[in-house]
C-alpha cells in the first residue's frame, strides 16, 4: 500500500526518531512512505487553545497535502482526534462545499499509527524485537476519542522478548493537554506526579505510548527527578529488530 | 476559602485558587477519597445495565428535544401545574428570583423555613437574602446542613460535603448542636442530625425546594433524594415553594423512565436513590395545600442561544464529571469559584456569567474527555470548553499570547516559514540547553509563561536534525 | 417593597420572547409532538426474565438495600406480618384508608389514618401499606395516595414501614413501572429503594437518616 505519512509539527521537530521509526516498520511489512513537502501542522494546539481563526486555514492545507493519499498515518493520537472530530465541523464552519466534501472523503483514510496496524492492515505481530521491560501510557486522545481500546497492547504483547507491565491508572490523563501544562502549571503538576509515580512503581526502563507530547511531559517530570526511566513511542519499539541495537 | 460566598464575580482566577486549594493536603485526601469510592461505585452499577449508551443516547435526544421546545414545554407545564392548583412564577434572573421566594415566605406567614438541597438555590445565594429578610433557612440534607453550620460553602453538586471528613464534620456538629459528647462514626452524626432536625420537620410550616424535574404533560414536578429529609420538606410544611431553572422541564412523564435510570446510577452509583418523589398541584389531604413554582431564565436563555454552548443545558446535575475529572480529583470544588465545580461548572458558571465572570473556566481541564465518558446525558464538556476559550480569546484581543498564537499560525500557513522556525528554535534554544550525565541536552529553565513547564519538569533539547531533514538526506542518498 | 409579592407578567413574556429569539421562533404542537415520537429510544422497555427470576430478582435487591423480605401465599400475609410486628417488637401501627381488613393479624393495635397529624403519626410504631408496583431491577417498590396506600407523611414519619407487594404487580424494569404509572401519574407518587440512606459522610452508606429507618417487605401471590 502507498501510505502518506503525516508527521505531525513537533514530532518533525523534536522526535524525529519516532517518524524514522514509523517509516521503518511500514517499509518492513511491504509498504510504501511518502512524505508529502509541504505539510506543516493539524492546528491542533490554535484549536483547543481558543485561537480558531488561526487553526481554520491549516485544514485546506492538510487536504491539500493528502487529498491523494491511499491512507494517511500519523503517529499521533491527538492531531488524529484533532482531523477526525473537528476538521469536519471547521470545513462546515467556513461554508467551503468543495473543502468539506474533500474532508468528508479524506477523514475516513486518516489513522493514528498503532490503529492502522490494528484495524486497517489487521496485525498485531509486525515482527519486533524488544527485550526490555516496558510500561504503557493510554494518552486520552487515543483512548476516549478514537477508541484505540487494547489495539496498542496487543502490538506490545506479541514483541519478542518485551516484559510489558501495566501501570495502574492507566486511563488516568497525565496533565499535559496542551497549553494546559503552562496554563496550569500547578494542577499539571500534581497530575504529572501521580502518572511518574505510577511509571516507577511497575519498575519499567521506559514507559511507552501513541502520542509523543504526552511522552514529552511524562519524560520531562521522569527527567526532572533523575529516575533514568525513558519514554519512547510505539513505534520505535514496534521498529526494534534483533541485533540492530 | 471557607465562609465566602463562591461567586464567580468576585472568585479570583482558577490556577491562583487551585494554587490555593491544593496545598490543603486533609482536603486533598478527603476528596480523592469520595470521588474514588463514588467512581468505582458508579462503575459497578453502569457496567450491569446492557443498554447504558441506548439510555445516554435517548437522555441526550430527551433534553436536546426539550431544549428546541423549551417556549413549549414551559407554557404546557404551567398549563397543567396551574389547572392542578399551583401557582407558577417567572422570574427573568436571580434578583427576581430571590424576590419572588422571599415574598413568597412572608406571604405564608412564616419566617422559617425547612429547604431541601438545591444548586439553584445556592446558584442564586437564596439563603442569604432570606435572612436579609429576617427568615431563617434551616438546610435539612446532611451534607448541606454541615456546609450550613460549618459556614462553609458546597463543594460538589451531589456530595457538598465531600471536602470534610467525619472528624472535621464532629467538631462542626459538638459545637454547633451543643453536643459535646458526639462520637465521630458516620452512624453517630447522621443520628444527630435526624435528631437536630426532626423538631424542624415537625414545627416549620413553609418549605423550599429544587427541583429535579418539571413534568410538562402532567405539571408535575419530581425530585430525587436519599435522606427523606426531601420527602419531609415536600409533604409536611403548609406552603411550598420550588424553584427550578427553566432548563428543568421533561417533555412527558414517560421520559422520566429514561432520567430515573441515568441520574441514580451516574451520580450516587446506586441503581435508584433511596426515595423519588413525583407530585402535582395541590392534593387534598396530602401535602401541602399552597404549592408555588418558580421558574428561573437566569441567563438560561442566554446559553440557548449560542448553538454550541447550547448542550450545556442538558445537563441533569449528576456530578458524575466532577468524580471523573482529573482537575476536580486534585483541586475540589471551591477552587472553581462557583456553586457549580468541575467540568460542568467549567462551561456551566461561565456562560451563567454571559462570559464576563469566569473566564479562566474554559481552561481548567487538560481536555481528557473522562467527563464526557461519563455524562448519563452525552455532553460534549471537551467541545464545549474549546469552543468558550474561542469566546475568552476573542474578549481579551491582543496580548503576548495571542500574538505568540498568531505568529505560530502564520509559521504554519507557509513550509518555507515553518522550516525557518525550526532552524531558529534550534538557536534560540541553545543558550538555555545543558549536558545532563548522560551527556543528552536538557532545558531546566524556561522564561515567562513557559516557566511554568520547567517548575517541575525538564525539556529535551530540539534533535539536531528534524524529520524532514532526515527523510530528504535519505532520499538523496538513494536509501 | 421586597415582601410584595410579584405575580409578573413581564417577566412571563420576556423569558418566552428571549427563548422564541435563541432558538429562531416559537415551537407548534404538531410539530413539537412529532419530534417528540422521533426520539431513538433503543433501551430495554419490556421484561427479559422470566417471572419467577423477576421477582427472585426484586428480593435480592431489597435485601441488598437492608430490607427484610419474606415470601408468603395470599392466605398467609396476616400471619407473616404477625411475625414480623413480633419480630421488631412493633406494636401500635398506623394504616391507610383502604387497607384491606383480612392482611391485618390480631394482637396488635392498627390505627386508621384519618387525617393524623404529622406528630400524631410521629407517635406511632410504624405504617403498613400496600404498594402500586414494584421495580425488580432496582430495588425499588412505588407508592401512590390511593386505598391501601394512603398520604405520603404516613409513609415517612414512624420510623418503620412494613410494605406488602404483590407479585402480579412486580416489574423487571423502570420503563414496564411508568407504563403501569401513566394512567395515575398525577397521583402524589413515592418511589423508595430501600430505607432512607445518606453516604454524605466520607462516602460511607449509613441506613436511616430521616425517612423509616426499617421496612420489612411482605411479598405475596402466586406466580
Amino acid at each position: 500500500m502507498r501510505v502518506s505519512l503525516f508527521i505531525t509539527c513537533y514530532n518533525d521537530t523534536l522526535f524525529p526518531e519516532t517518524g524514522k521509526a514509523v517509516v521503518r516498520v511500514l517499509e518492513r511489512l511491504g509498504h510504501t512512505v511518502e512524505f508529502p513537502a509541504g505539510q506543516t501542522c493539524c492546528g491542533q494546539m490554535h484549536w483547543n487553545t481558543g485561537y480558531q481563526a488561526e487553526a481554520l486555514p491549516l485544514v485546506a492545507r492538510f487536504v491539500e497535502q493528502f487529498k491523494g493519499a491511499e491512507a494517511v498515518v500519523v503517529p499521533s493520537s491527538s492531531c488524529v482526534a484533532m482531523i477526525r472530530d473537528h476538521y469536519p465541523k471547521m470545513a462546515a464552519s467556513l461554508k467551503d462545499e468543495k473543502l468539506i466534501a474533500e474532508v468528508e472523503a479524506l477523514v475516513p483514510r486518516v489513522f493514528e499509527f498503532s490503529e492502522f496496524l490494528t484495524k486497517r492492515l489487521e496485525l498485531e505481530d509486525v515482527g519486533a524485537y524488544y527485550p526490555h521491560r516496558v510500561t504503557y501510557h493510554a494518552s486520552c486522545h487515543g483512548l476516549r476519542n478514537l477508541g484505540l481500546g487494547d489495539g496498542p497492547q496487543r502490538l506490545l504483547k506479541a514483541v519478542r522478548g518485551i516484559d510489558l507491565v501495566e501501570i495502574e491508572g492507566l486511563e488516568q490523563c497525565c496533565g499535559f493537554g496542551g497549553t494546559f501544562a503552562v496554563k496550569n502549571a500547578e494542577v499539571s503538576s500534581a497530575m504529572l506526579a501521580e502518572k511518574t509515580t505510577a511509571v516507577l512503581n511497575t519498575g519499567a526502563e521506559a514507559c511507552t505510548a501513541c502520542d509523543n507530547s504526552c511522552l514529552m511531559h511524562i519524560q520531562g517530570g521522569l527527567h526532572r527527578q533523575r529516575t533514568g526511566v525513558k519514554t519512547v513511542h510505539l513505534a520505535e519499539i514496534l521498529a526494534g529488530e534483533e541485533g540492530a541495537r | 476559602m471557607s465562609g465566602a460566598v463562591l461567586d464567580p464575580t468576585t472568585s479570583p482566577a482558577f490556577p491562583m485558587a487551585a494554587k490555593a486549594a491544593m496545598g490543603d493536603t486533609q482536603l486533598r485526601k478527603n476528596v480523592r477519597h469520595a470521588t474514588e469510592v463514588i467512581q468505582a461505585k458508579r462503575a459497578r452499577v453502569v457496567d450491569e445495565m446492557p443498554d447504558w449508551q441506548q439510555l445516554r443516547e435517548a437522555g441526550k435526544q430527551i433534553r436536546q428535544h426539550t431544549m428546541e421546545n423549551l417556549d413549549f414545554y414551559l407554557e404546557e407545564f404551567e398549563r397543567n401545574c396551574t389547572r392542578s392548583g399551583g401557582v407558577v412564577h417567572w422570574a427573568r434572573d436571580a434578583a427576581e428570583a430571590r424576590q419572588i421566594v422571599t415574598a413568597l415566605v412572608k406571604a405564608s406567614g412564616s419566617d422559617e423555613v425547612i429547604k431541601i438541597k438545591s444548586m439553584t438555590t445556592e446558584e442564586i445565594h437564596l439563603n442569604d437574602a432570606l435572612e436579609a429578610a429576617g427568615i431563617r433557612a434551616y438546610e435539612t440534607d446532611l451534607a448541606e446542613l454541615i456546609i450550613q453550620l460549618g459556614r462553609d460553602q458546597p463543594s460538589h453538586i451531589v456530595v457538598p460535603a465531600l471536602h470534610k471528613n467525619r472528624q472535621q464534620i464532629r467538631e462542626i456538629f459538638q459545637r454547633e448542636m451543643n453536643l459535646p459528647e458526639l462520637g465521630e462514626k458516620p452512624e453517630d452524626l447522621a443520628d444527630a442530625a435526624r435528631r437536630f432536625l426532626r423538631e424542624k420537620f415537625l414545627r416549620v410550616k413553609t418549605g423550599v425546594s429544587g427541583a429535579n424535574f418539571l413534568i410538562a404533560e402532567t405539571g408535575g414536578v419530581c425530585i430525587v433524594e436519599s435522606e427523606g429529609n426531601g420527602r419531609m420538606c415536600l409533604t409536611l410544611p403548609e406552603t411550598l415553594i420550588t424553584i427550578a431553572g427553566i432548563d428543568k422541564v421533561l417533555p412527558r412523564y414517560q421520559d422520566l423512565e429514561v432520567v430515573l435510570q441515568l441520574l441514580p446510577r451516574s451520580a450516587t452509583g446506586e441503581r435508584m436513590n433511596p426515595y423519588n418523589s413525583i407530585w402535582t398541584g395541590v392534593r387534598a389531604g396530602d401535602g401541602p395545600q399552597t404549592f408555588h413554582v418558580v421558574l428561573m431564565d437566569n441567563a438560561r436563555t442566554e446559553i440557548l442561544a449560542d448553538e454550541e454552548g447550547r448542550q450545556t443545558l442538558n445537563c441533569i446535575r449528576c456530578g458524575a464529571c466532577q468524580n471523573a475529572c482529573p482537575v476536580y480529583r486534585q483541586t475540589g470544588g471551591h477552587a472553581y469559584g462557583s456553586v457549580y465545580a468541575g467540568p460542568i461548572g467549567a462551561i456551566l458558571t461561565p456562560q451563567l456569567q454571559e462570559m464576563h465572570h469566569a473566564q479562566s473556566l474554559p481552561y481548567a481541564s487538560s481536555l481528557c474527555g473522562a467527563c464526557y465518558e461519563v455524562c448519563p446525558v452525552k455532553i460534549n464538556i471537551p467541545e464545549v470548553l474549546i469552543h468558550l476559550r474561542n469566546k475568552v480569546v476573542k474578549q481579551n484581543g491582543l496580548n503576548a499570547e495571542s500574538l505568540a498564537m498568531k505568529t505560530m499560525g502564520m509559521i504554519f500557513r507557509s513550509e518555507a516559514r515553518f522550516r525557518a522556525a525550526q532552524r531558529l528554535g534550534r538557536m534560540a534554544e541553545a543558550p538555555l540547553v545543558r549536558k545532563d550525565g548522560q551527556g543528552e541536552g536538557w532545558i531546566g529553565w524556561l522564561p515567562g509563561i513557559l516557566g511554568g513547564w520547567t517548575q517541575v519538569r525538564d525539556l529535551q533539547a530540539m534533535p539536531k536534525e528534524t524529520f524532514r531533514e532526515w527523510w530528504e538526506s535519505r532520499g538523496k542518498n538513494g536509501n | 417593597m421586597a415582601t410584595e409579592i410579584v405575580t409578573n407578567s413581564a417577566a412571563r413574556a420576556e423569558v418566552l420572547r428571549r427563548i422564541c429569539a435563541a432558538k429562531g421562533g416559537a415551537s407548534d404542537e404538531a410539530g413539537v409532538r412529532a419530534a417528540w415520537a422521533g426520539v431513538e429510544r433503543g433501551y430495554r422497555r419490556k421484561a427479559s426474565l422470566e417471572r419467577q427470576a423477576v421477582i427472585e430478582l426484586l428480593e435480592d435487591r431489597l435485601r441488598d438495600y437492608d430490607a427484610h423480605v419474606v415470601r408468603v401465599g395470599r392466605g398467609g400475609i396476616a400471619v407473616a406480618v404477625g411475625e414480623m410486628l413480633a419480630k421488631r417488637g412493633k406494636r401500635r401501627m398506623v394504616v391507610p384508608v383502604g387497607i384491606e381488613a383480612e392482611l391485618l393479624p390480631a394482637g396488635f393495635e392498627f390505627v386508621v389514618d384519618e387525617g393524623l397529624s404529622a406528630s400524631e403519626l410521629d407517635g406511632f410504631d410504624g405504617v403498613m401499606t400496600g404498594s402500586t408496583v414494584a421495580i425488580a431491577e432496582t430495588g425499588t417498590v412505588v407508592l401512590q395516595n390511593v386505598a391501601g396506600q394512603g398520604k405520603r407523611a404516613a409513609t415517612l414519619v414512624p420510623d418503620y414501614h412494613l410494605c406488602v407487594v404483590r407479585v402480579e404487580d412486580v416489574v423487571e424494569t423502570v420503563p414496564e413501572a411508568m407504563d403501569r404509572l401513566a394512567s395515575t401519574a398525577e397521583l402524589p407518587t413515592t418511589f423508595f429503594s430501600g430505607p432512607s440512606a445518606t453516604a454524605d459522610i466520607e462516602m460511607t452508606r449509613i441506613k436511616g437518616v430521616h425517612g423509616p429507618r426499617f421496612l420489612d417487605v411482605v411479598l405475596t401471590g402466586e406466580l
